[in-house]
């Protein structure tokens, strides 16, 4: 019942919102909307929805007027309720025209589309393209980079691709357990993991910055909240990433009380921490886990609170999540928050 | 000639009999037309479970990080809402339907075989308790879940034991097995009568579109729910006896059950708007006062529709990865079937040409299933091209657009067929007052509900999330959304309101309440158990046109 109160109190204030967001030029509508392209394939896609557009809104308007026209023009005045129209039953010349104009209207939209799908999948990966294996699991996303040797959770980062010398990213992509789906409307448009069927996709972003999506493929209770972040960077600063992914995380001097409660938990059967005995490979990469402005694949900010409310009770940010709560102390939670915080 | 071989007995005596003895002839009845209100009014019940699911989850979703429901209860409502709309509410409502009508329609005193008749009818009852029983007895082991929530398609390996603890997709897996046993029984006894069963006089070319449509149908249904029924059968193998067809770690495939489950999906969709042209074929002519526009032509496309509707399933994983060849042909095929379907609208537009169309509720709620269907048709089209549909699958455009197609199609005909037929098996009329209410309810709900609810797709929302992020722009258009479900649910209400207060106190209908012209309307309101007195001959494809123009009778230009 909360539910509806609160919506009818925020009724007016979202109205008042949405008119402005529409009204004000400019602004996005969204972050995640699908006509506002930032890669060559999803500017394709773009293109090609055009078309389908301006056709089946062509389509609409005849077919609209015509329904129109037919219920006003023939609808029944009261003086001759009483007497049948002349029976028609059909005439050839007619329906023969509209048979055949819609088939050249699809087999014009059928070349278009094969056109887009074949520049799409068919495209081989250049030799500047950077090769990433990104892994779904229930519920987060396992990004490795095998020449560069780097693992990473979450949150993707990529170069920007220039059109003179383009560094396209190629994603080879796997699940863990069910079926999930990468879509960041902006870069591309999405495809399944799906396990024991790896699929390939690819991006090739012009633009730096952050582009979001999430799963598209409903993958079990917490589908909601996998959060799809994809940094987009110079080059310069993507290497200088990769850079700093491939050092051993930066712990302080000395095992701290932190980490040895970590390892001495069950913590360490699901997360690997570079360099310690930490090794499980079924949770999220840990090594440099601070370098990530987000935890929970995107469910909450990466600030120290969250950080110790995850892990007292993952299930009170993300119910249903995999990773079990602990029933540590308070004294041990603040340990373990605090060597987390030292992983850079 | 004509008057003398369509005869109207009149009303048998009504008696009061104790409701044991009259409750014991409804369960044990083989008569197709008492199966057909039992199939109606079990589908409605379902309806409003379905209704009931549908707006609990509307309001969840009223606002971004909501928390009415948790994700868990969430994820069964939009399993059970799919799969209750789908199989037993749209099947069985369509299935009570072609059962109440289509003896009546080709002269025939009853189904081909009565008996499996009932079977299916009660195949499909317990079909439906059984998958409401898993909220009692979902829980398996301690902390599993209760009623399933797989989605309605339970896609592999979310269905496997490791993800699926407890018995919930067993009583998934289950009830679809059992009343998909039953759709198969209805839809062999269609074929048998419609094929078998037609009066004297009735060729294959003299049938009412209805029966034409429907015979189309069940032929359809028997090839898509055959495979579901094996993939079923599959699912449960794997989950208790060893075996791997989708079980991915040892080696199955996830792919191959999305195969098995959409050579079933697709051709369901025209499983269920086969039988919601064929309402809109029945009342458009009445209502324009005019023969349907090119029967032959409406014959062939409908033929056509179901040849090509068994090649256009994988149109549903072009995100699969299938390669671009399979891509490319699925998309030609599922573009082609935009050709017959077309022709339809065509056909059905040149009938109100010329007519005198009379707006009385059934015909309104069939003109807004030809704007209806329009879009949904349109938006069809957009799905169809793959790459657009990279975007566009699994998003909210895709949620908005098949319940364009089942509720503004499909079911905006059904309810039109209600205010069509109610007379026939009541003997009231259902008010007409209250009938424009419902419609103008239930359109304006309808359109603030699912033509906002592409917005939010086209802006990177995915279905099946049980709450969403603040900030990407959907948070206005699931708000409308929300308010538009107040007004279907007033339309809903309005419509149950009008069928109980018609069934005692409408207006008394008399056998041939609009004027029609095919052989329902030839008997008694409500026709007694043995349809017709004496079986009628026709001559034409609107005997009863023949009847009251016996100056101007069809048979001379057929």
């Amino acid at each position: 019942m909360a539910g509806i109160v609160d919506a009818l109190r925020t009724l007016v204030t979202f109205g008042v919102a949405g008119v402005t967001a529409l009204a004000t030029p400019g602004q996005p509508l969204s972050p995640t909307n699908i006509f506002a392209p930032a890669s060559t394939s999803s500017q394709s896609i773009l293109e090609l929805s055009r078309l389908v557009l301006l056709v089946t809104a062509a389509i609409f308007v005849v077919v609209f007027s015509l329904l129109a026209y037919a219920v006003v023009k023939f609808r029944t005045r009261r003086a001759n309720e009483w007497r049948e129209p002349a029976q028609v039953y059909g005439s050839t010349q007619v329906e023969l025209a509209w048979t055949v104009i819609p088939i050249l209207v699809v087999v014009v939209l059928f070349l278009a589309t094969a056109r887009v799908i074949a520049g799409i999948q068919g495209a081989a990966p250049p030799g500047g393209a950077i090769e990433v294996t990104a892994i779904g699991h229930q519920f987060w996303w396992e990004y490795r980079y095998p020449s560069l040797n780097v693992v990473t959770a979450n949150e993707l980062h990529i170069p920007v691709s220039d059109p003179a010398h383009p560094t396209p990213t190629f994603l080879t992509l796997l699940s863990a357990d069910t079926d999930h789906s990468f879509w960041v409307p902006r870069l591309a448009g999405k495809t399944d993991l799906i396990p024991n069927h790896p699929n390939r996709m690819w991006v090739d972003p012009r633009e730096p910055g952050l582009y979001l999506g999430q799963c598209a493929q409903y993958c079990g209770t917490q589908h909601a909240k996998m959060l799809l972040r994809v940094y987009v960077q110079t080059r310069d600063e993507f290497d200088r990433w990769i850079q700093e992914q491939n050092r051993p995380a930066l712990i302080s001097s000395g095992v701290s009380e932190g980490q040895r409660i970590f390892e001495r938990t069950a913590c360490i059967n699901c997360h690997a921490v570079a360099g310690t005995v930490a090794n499980g490979r079924f949770g999220p990469d840990l090594t440099h886990l601070m370098s990530r402005d987000t935890i929970a694949s995107g469910a909450a900010p990466n600030t120290p609170e969250n950080l110790r409310r995850w892990i007292q009770d993952p299930s009170v940010i993300k119910p249903g999540s995999k990773m079990p709560s602990m029933g540590l102390s308070d004294p041990e939670l603040n340990a373990v928050t605090s060597y987390l915080e030292t992983l850079h | 000639m004509a008057t003398e071989t369509i005869a109207r007995p009149p009303s048998p005596t009504v008696t009061t009999r104790p409701l044991v003895e009259s409750l014991h002839e409804w369960v044990t009845t083989v008569d197709h037309k008492r199966l057909g209100i039992l199939y109606i009014l079990y589908a409605l019940v379902f309806l409003v479970f379905g209704g009931v699911e549908a707006t609990i989850m509307r309001i969840q979703l009223i606002r971004p990080h909501n928390d009415f429901v948790s994700p868990q209860v969430f994820n069964r409502m939009f399993t059970m809402h799919g799969t209750t709309m789908i199989f037993f509410v749209a099947m069985p409502i369509l299935f009570g339907f072609a059962n109440y009508l289509i003896p009546l329609m080709i002269g025939a005193r009853d189904m081909a075989f009565p008996r499996l008749n009932a079977f299916s009818f009660w195949m499909t009852a317990f079909g439906g308790l059984l998958l409401y029983f898993s909220f009692l007895g979902g829980d398996g082991l301690y902390g599993a879940g209760n009623a399933p929530d797989v989605g309605w398609w339970a896609y592999a390996p979310l269905t496997s034991p490791a993800f699926s603890r407890g018995h919930s997709t067993d009583f998934w897996t289950l009830s679809l097995l059992i009343s998909g046993v039953g759709s198969i029984g209805t839809a062999i006894n269609i074929i048998a009568t419609v094929l078998c069963m037609r009066c004297p006089g009735m060729t294959l070319a003299r049938m009412p579109l209805f029966a034409w449509l429907n015979l189309v149908m069940a032929s359809l249904a028997i090839l898509a729910i055959s495979p579901l029924t094996a993939a079923q059968l599959m699912l449960l193998i794997d989950r208790y006896l060893g075996g791997h067809f989708f079980d991915t770690q040892a080696g199955g495939s996830a792919v191959m059950w999305m195969h098995f489950f959409w050579i079933f999906g697709h051709p369901e969709v025209y499983v269920l708007v086969l039988p919601a042209f064929a309402f809109a074929s029945e009342i458009i002519p009445v209502f324009s006062r005019k023969a349907i526009f090119g029967y032959p032509v409406m014959v062939a496309a409908t033929v056509c529709i179901a040849f090509i509707a068994m090649s256009v399933w994988a149109h549903h994983m072009f995100t699969v990865g299938m390669g671009p060849a399979a891509n490319t042909f699925f998309v030609l095929s599922t573009m082609a079937i935009a050709v017959p379907t077309g022709i339809k609208v065509f056909n059905w537009l040149a009938t109100m040409w010329g007519g005198q169309i009379h707006f009385k509720t059934p015909m309104l709620f069939c003109i807004a299933f030809l704007f209806q269907f329009l879009i949904a048709g349109l938006t069809g089209i957009m799905l169809s091209a793959a790459p657009f549909d990279w975007q566009l699958a699994h998003s909210y455009f895709v949620v908005a657009h098949f319940h364009y197609v089942i509720l503004g199609a499909i079911f905006f005909t059904l309810f039109g067929a209600f205010y069509y037929w109610f007379p026939k098996m009541s003997g009231r009329m259902l008010n007409e007052s209250l009938g424009r209410m419902h419609f103008w309810l239930f359109f304006i709900g309808f359109h603030l509900t699912f033509d906002f609810m592409h917005i939010p797709g086209l802006l990177g929302m995915p279905r099946r999330i049980y709450t969403y992020e603040p900030g990407r722009g959907w948070d206005i258009w699931n708000l409308i959304v929300s308010i538009g479900v107040l007004f279907q649910a007033a339309g809903v209400l309005m419509f149950i309101a009008n069928l109980l207060w018609s069934y005692r106190r409408g207006e008394v209908a008399g056998s041939d309440p609009w004027d029609a012209w095919t052989l329902e309307w030839s008997t008694t309101s409500p026709p007694p158990s043995y349809n017709f007195a004496v079986i009628p001959e026709v001559k034409s494809r609107r005997p009863l046109w023949d009847l009251k123009h016996p100056d101007d009778p069809d048979w001379r230009y057929e």
